[in-house]
């Protein structure tokens, strides 16, 4: 196997410096080759984008990590030589967490002292925040693209950009599907280190063993299966952010290591005495009442004062008002579009449904409703019948309030009211699934034709099918 | 009982990626791992979709790729087909550490 050789820059400093420690601090994935095309050093954001580690990438063939569209159908290197300018080129890659990203590729020749090629340098910029991979991907609600005329969400919209520029550590509260990742990645996209890499961490999906060495790394063998150095995601996200996510789910001991890092920005990988100054912004959400569970001391105050920074709550569909219609539009223009039907509105009797109807799931299952409604309306206006009929069996309609209704200490109660309310009741899920029998049923089991019926494509009506355990 | 293996393949490497790959060699192995049938099929085009379709079609048991998206990585496994991702290696080397049931998700075979 090989060993890192510790390549050094001599005669442009007084003293002479590390390469590999040079383009680290570079926020720009950088690849360099050989002649031959295997890679001799990637920087750290490459391998925050690949997946790769530098001990993993070296002596490899560039296509084995890159794994770029381009190196497949025309790589431009095997025509590079000494002579040749450098050249940009947009294409994809596959990451080793199986993400398909858009990637801006610039390709340029190395050259020794006599002028002879010696190799090659490519940098890779993650084009995700830029654009979209698929059209298929594009949700209304979506990135930088936050919907809202209610004076609530005004008021977000209004703090955000002072907000992201601020730096200071934020907490976003909110009902499940209000937004909050959304929100997140919009105030990393609107900040000063939006070009720096947006690290999420689901706190709640790793027990805590795993995370600890996930957020924080660890030194090889600090542990049994510790067979090599691991970053940890503050490390990643050095110069961005790093988001946590269900931030409530973490485990106290961990609570305790944040708020040390909060303290003096310095992480301490697993088995390493030795800390490394992280330059990370924190943007944490929750969907628990952070409150109650400091009462409850499930969380500690002091991190819950730490991360209180700045806090944006965002709002319960039911308390925003005029946003619904305006949502409800949005959706039905996206939907409209990609499965390609002449829907122009709808009926006075839906509208009236759904103003009153409290979404207890927010956008996100207002946007199922639309979506579910646009694949059954055949064109024309969307009818009561092309609801899912929980809408109408359930008792989730209510009289819309004349004054603000409580804040942050209120959602919660009122959530778990909805859903204890739901329960009993049909669901969207269960209406769904039967829809997609009913539709297999049909087509006698052909799921391309039971995926034509449903407006869906083939993969689409797979993942629903696993998601509702339907066994063809 | 026999089992059927789909390694893509780009040259004489597994491809980079499952996406991309418009070549198979499908390997049929003993129980002690000794490769009974190997043939090589050449796709007409490069789909993730007709890959996936040609590994239910075959009745293929494990995938030997590179990078794979997830969507069809979670569509395979749901399909209770073993997806061996992120292999990197020659075509020989896989064969042999498949006969050896050493080969692992992520592997680098230098």
């Amino acid at each position: 196997m090989n060993t890192l050789q510790h390549t050094q820059i001599k005669g442009l400093f007084d003293a002479s410096i590390e390469l590999p420690s040079l383009i680290d601090e570079i926020p720009l994935g950088i690849v360099m080759l050989d002649t031959q095309r295997r890679i001799v050093l990637i920087n750290r954001a490459f391998e925050a984008l690949s997946g790769f580690s530098m001990e993993e990438a070296r002596g490899i063939p560039c296509f084995h990590i890159m794994r770029s569209k381009l190196c497949i159908q025309k790589c431009p290197l095997k025509k590079m030589d000494s002579n040749s300018e450098s050249i940009s080129i947009e294409s994809d890659m596959i990451n080793k967490e199986r993400q398909l990203i858009p990637v801006l590729i610039n390709l340029s020749p190395i050259r020794n002292a006599e002028g002879n090629l010696a190799g090659f340098i490519e940098t890779v910029e993650d084009l995700r925040p830029f654009k979209e991979v698929d059209s298929k991907t594009t949700h209304a609600y979506t990135f930088r693209h936050l919907i809202g005329k209610s004076p609530k969400m005004t008021r977000i919209f209004q703090t955000l950009p002072l907000l992201a520029q601020s730096d200071s550590a934020i907490l976003i509260t909110g009902e499940t599907g209000t937004g909050k990742d959304m929100l997140a990645e919009a105030i990393h996209q609107a900040s000063d280190r939006a070009k720096g890499p947006f690290v999420k961490v689901n706190c709640g999906a790793l027990p805590e063993t795993l995370l600890e060495s996930e957020l924080f790394g660890h030194r090889k063998g600090a542990f049994t299966g510790a067979v090599e150095n691991k970053p940890g995601r503050f490390r990643l996200a050095h110069n961005g952010s790093l988001y946590l996510t269900e931030l409530g789910d973490l485990p106290l001991p961990l609570q305790v290591k944040l708020l040390t890092f909060l303290d003096d920005k310095v992480v301490y990988p697993l088995g390493s005495a030795k800390g490394f100054q992280a330059d990370v912004r924190i943007i944490a959400a929750t969907h628990r009442n952070l409150d109650l569970m400091v009462k409850e001391r499930k969380f500690r105050e002091d991190l819950m004062f730490r991360l209180n920074v700045v806090r944006l709550h965002l709002p319960p569909l039911r308390e925003r008002g005029d946003d619904i219609r305006l949502i409800l539009d949005h959706f039905i223009n996206i939907f409209a579009k990609r499965f390609r039907k002449d829907i122009n509105g709808l009926s006075k009797k839906v509208l009236k449904i759904l103003m009153d109807y409290a979404f207890p799931g927010n956008v996100r299952e207002l946007r199922n409703i639309i979506e579910y409604a646009v694949n059954i309306c055949p064109g024309g206006q969307i009818q009561f019948t092309h609801l899912p009929a929980y809408l109408s069996e359930t008792k989730h309609h209510y009289d819309r309030p004349t004054s603000e209704v409580g804040e942050t200490s209120e959602w919660t109660a009122s959530f778990e009211k909805s859903n204890s309310e739901q329960s009993g009741q049909k669901t969207w899920a269960s209406f769904e699934r039967d829809m997609i029998i009913e539709a297999l049923v049909k087509s006698k089991g052909r799921r391309n034709k039971a995926a034509d019926m449903m407006g869906w494509g083939r993969t689409t009506l797979w993942r629903k099918m696993k998601q509702y355990k339907i066994d063809a | 009982m026999e089992q059927k293996i789909l390694i893509t393949l780009y040259v004489d490497q597994v491809a980079p990626r499952f996406d991309l790959a418009t070549e198979v060699s499908i390997v049929s192995m003993a129980d002690d791992g000794r490769p009974t049938e190997k043939k090589t099929v050449v796709l007409p085009r490069a789909s993730a979709e007709q890959l996936c379709h040609l590994v239910l079609l075959e009745k293929i048991g494990t995938v030997v790729c590179g990078g794979i998206e997830d969507e069809y990585y979670q569509y395979l496994e749901w399909k209770n087909v073993k997806v061996l991702d992120s292999v990197i290696g020659s075509y020989k080397d896989v064969i042999k550490r498949l006969e050896s049931g050493m080969l692992r998700s992520g592997d680098i075979i230098r």
